[in-house]
């Protein structure tokens, strides 16, 4: 029993990077998974890049950082395509926002999933939701944490965005279905 | 109650208002502001005082004047703001003031970095402040025991009418675990505000004094502090932490952010066939001197995010300094379990 999600989300500020993580640890509490978040906070985040890491576990977590040997490596600009991609784990899996990141991902045994993550959102007609389009990737291909415990009442998006943005919950419920699609497309 | 999801540094925030905090002073720097932030909001709404204080050493005065009075009182900065507060905690430590100061350690000296560090052992265990003193300081490795010792911190601070500091460093701050608030914490006797603090003399005056003109008094009053503070706080206050230590050859020391890492690294080497468990003391002043004496341990391998300050108190509990390694990083950087796992291979093979 007892896999051990170590993600790593990496863009640039306004792409939602953090929200993306804060998204599945609080699901993941929900579900009773041990759970860690931890965000850039340097000078980093000051010039316009953020990450987080986070890890989703059914044993206690010791060292709470995923700078190395990331299981799930989630890259949306292509500053982080460079600085994180090399740091996947053997057997890894990377999801790349491939409406502005054109590379690919070589490295032998990891998995790569591309996303145009802009292009979808824009499609939707609502930029701010390529997170979750990224999210409803993620967990299209990996169990990570349940999509109900996202968006259920008092769930994870409640959380994050607050009570009051609840009524946005069924359009990024369709954000996600397509990020959902896009991935399980490439599997 | 269920555990909710909190950042460490607001987690504070919250664990001071349950202990009872009255009244906050703090100035802002990184890797602490949100606890500010939240008490800003959240202390008001509890019948307690906020204050932005125009500089870290008017915030610890002001806490020599809550505190004095009688009000649980706390204030929190990072390494440089805690370097200015040190001629403050001189006088609370002096006028028996109990108080709370939570330290969020970032890389230093002078400003440093904004990242997590250790750099502050010696800054919390020895102090910059003049004369003989002792300050407890609790070394929590996770939000939850961050949580339980802000609350642990206020009763020792009743209890010995003593400053007591709590040593973070930036990473315990700015993450988020799950943490449950309903943890108890015991509630400990201690000699009523009313016999002591100012406001309660009643045409009996109170005396808050930092000063004792008369040397025979003033060292009196220090030996009182060594017997009736210092000696029973060190039999009693002590805690750590032993993990993975029953069949043990080899111990990691490591406490905060570090010993994490160390489990991490921990994991590997077993795997390795080395048998590495960690001693993580909890207080660092008192510093634990009983899971040293273990004599089926070969190396104690100390592991910090500074360039070894903890390694003289080990030395001394272990009582061979030939028996104790270092490895660390410092200036903000924090040791992968990769390079720990390297460095402890190396330490390790050398020692054959």
């Amino acid at each position: 029993m007892g896999e051990t999600y170590r993600m790593s989300c990496s863009g640039f500020g306004g792409q939602g990077v953090m929200a993306l993580g804060k998204l599945i640890v609080y699901a993941g509490m929900d579900e009773g998974k041990e759970v860690s978040w931890v965000p850039s906070y340097g000078p980093e985040m000051r010039g316009g890049t953020a990450n987080c890491s986070v890890i989703v576990s059914d044993e206690p977590i010791a060292s709470p950082i995923v700078s190395q040997n990331i299981s799930v490596n989630v890259v949306m600009n292509l500053p982080s395509f460079h600085k994180f991609v090399p740091e996947t784990a053997k057997n890894g899996i990377v999801f790349v926002n491939s409406s502005i990141i054109s590379e690919k991902v070589e490295m032998p045994g990891v998995k790569a999933y591309y996303i145009p993550a802009n292009d979808i959102a824009n499609e939707l007609g609502n930029p701010r939701m390529i997170n979750i389009i990224m999210l409803g990737a993620i967990l299209g291909v990996l169990p990570i944490v349940k999509a109900e415990s996202i968006f259920a009442s008092g769930g994870a998006f409640e959380h994050v965005f607050g009570v009051s943005k609840a009524k946005f919950i069924p359009g990024n419920k369709v954000a996600f279905e397509k990020g959902m699609e896009c991935a399980k497309a490439q599997m | 109650m269920a555990k909710v999801l909190m950042k460490g540094n607001e987690a504070v925030g919250k664990a001071a208002i349950q202990a009872g905090c009255k009244f906050f002073a703090g100035y802002p720097i990184t890797p602490q502001n949100e606890v500010p932030e939240y008490l800003s909001r959240e202390l008001p709404l509890a019948g307690g005082t906020f204050i932005q204080s125009e500089s870290e050493v008017a915030a610890i005065n002001m806490l020599y004047g809550a505190g004095g009075s009688g009000a649980r009182c706390m204030t929190s900065s990072s390494s440089p703001g805690i370097a200015l507060k040190q001629e403050g905690i001189g006088y609370c430590v002096f006028g028996e003031i109990p108080c709370v100061i939570n330290s969020v350690a970032r890389g230093g000296p002078a400003l440093g970095t904004i990242q997590p560090s250790q750099q502050d052992y010696n800054q919390a265990t020895r102090g910059g402040a003049n004369g003989d003193y002792h300050i407890p300081v609790l070394a929590p490795a996770s939000i939850q025991e961050a949580v339980n010792f802000i609350k642990e911190a206020f009763e020792i601070a009743d209890v010995y009418r003593t400053p007591v500091i709590v040593l973070e460093d930036g990473l315990i701050g700015q993450m988020m675990e799950p943490v449950d608030f309903d943890v108890p914490v015991k509630k400990r006797e201690h000699t009523p505000k009313s016999e002591w603090a100012m406001g309660y003399g009643n045409g009996n005056p109170h005396l808050i004094e930092g000063i004792v003109m008369d040397a025979p008094m003033c060292e009196k009053k220090n030996r009182r502090f060594f017997k009736e503070k210092y000696e029973v706080i060190e039999k009693e206050e002590v805690r750590y932490e032993e993990y993975m230590m029953d069949d043990a050859e080899y111990a990691f020391v490591a406490y905060g952010s570090s010993s994490r890492i160390c489990k991490t690294a921990i994991k590997t080497l077993r795997e390795k066939g080395i048998k590495i468990g960690l001693i993580r003391p909890q207080t660092l002043w008192p510093f634990p001197q009983v899971p040293f004496q273990n004599k089926n341990i070969k190396l104690f391998i100390d592991i910090e995010m500074n360039m070894g300050q903890m390694v003289p108190d080990v030395a001394l509990a272990v009582n061979d300094k030939n028996k104790v390694k270092f490895f660390g990083r410092c200036g903000g950087m924090i040791p992968s379990p990769e390079e720990v796992v390297e460095a402890t291979e190396k330490i390790i093979g050398g020692a054959k």
